[in-house]
């Protein structure tokens, strides 16, 4: 089991650099192409989710992201320190365009609809969201 | 890549250019054009999204309030995508049922004379 972790300050711009590396770790771990996408925008999700519960509760803390190649699948697990509970079920209503202004549980619904694999953990000293997708046994060669 | 943004004017229908990365750091400036416009009357806009690379539920925070804002104005707001990638995270989200999703320039300009 191969593991990389990666903190960040709870800044939008340092979002895309998470969705790279885990993009690129991804790739490594022998991901499909097809679904590398899916991986970055679950990844992305999930981050942009931790940096704005951050910028509230505490922009000083680190959000931190662990990236692991674990028995043919490929896990990211992305935990922060802000307060949260349950994410409230994200409903749309066409015709009073009742779409959450809440876009954090728009997040969490598109991870949902992404990953095969998700859990959400909410609590008093931050949310975990483990997610994975299957990878190849032995992941493919190192350029 | 970072999110570059162009609109102009054809009839009373502002198209809206945009190209690149649409996500937690890029989409206030979308935001910040998209309520310019409207606060300078333009309440018909339709956002062409062919080059855009990415989107995340804040960039589709961004055009649903776009909507809401132009809909308040009896305007509208559609988009063209073509691109499976972006139309996948409207699907899961149940916005195609909000959004008019066309795959040209041109043929949301037709629909949108029909409308008129």
């Amino acid at each position: 089991m191969a593991t990389v972790e990666l903190t960040f300050s709870a800044l939008p711009a340092h979002v895309r650099t998470a969705r790279l590396v885990a993009t690129a770790i991804a790739r490594r771990t022998g991901v499909a192409e097809a679904i590398l996408d899916e991986v970055r925008l679950a990844v992305g999700e999930a981050c942009s989710r931790a940096v704005e519960a951050h910028r509230l509760h505490c922009p000083g803390e680190p959000v931190r992201i662990e990236l692991r190649d674990d028995a043919g699948r490929f896990e990211v697990t992305v935990t922060d320190s802000a307060p949260s509970e349950e994410p409230k079920p994200y409903i749309v209503d066409m015709d009073d365009m009742s779409v959450p202004d809440e876009m954090a549980e728009l997040g969490v619904a598109v991870i949902a609809g992404l990953a095969d694999d998700v859990e959400v953990q909410p609590g008093p000293k931050g949310m975990r969201i483990r997610m994975s997708w299957p990878a190849a046994g032995n992941g493919i060669a190192a350029i | 890549m970072d999110l570059k943004l162009d609109h102009h004017s054809e009839d009373s229908l502002t198209i809206v250019d945009v190209e690149g990365e649409i996500d937690v750091y890029t989409a206030p400036r979308l935001r910040e054009l998209l309520i310019d416009l409207v606060n300078k009357g333009n309440f018909h806009l339709l956002v062409n999204m062919e080059k855009v690379d990415f989107l995340d539920s804040t960039g589709l925070g961004v055009l649903v309030g776009g909507l809401k804002r132009v809909r308040a104005h009896d305007g509208s707001l559609e988009l063209v995508c073509t691109q499976e990638r972006i139309l996948k995270i409207f699907r899961i989200t149940g916005l195609t049922k909000v959004f008019g999703i066309y795959a040209s320039v041109d043929e949301a300009k037709e629909a949108h004379g029909r409308d008129k």
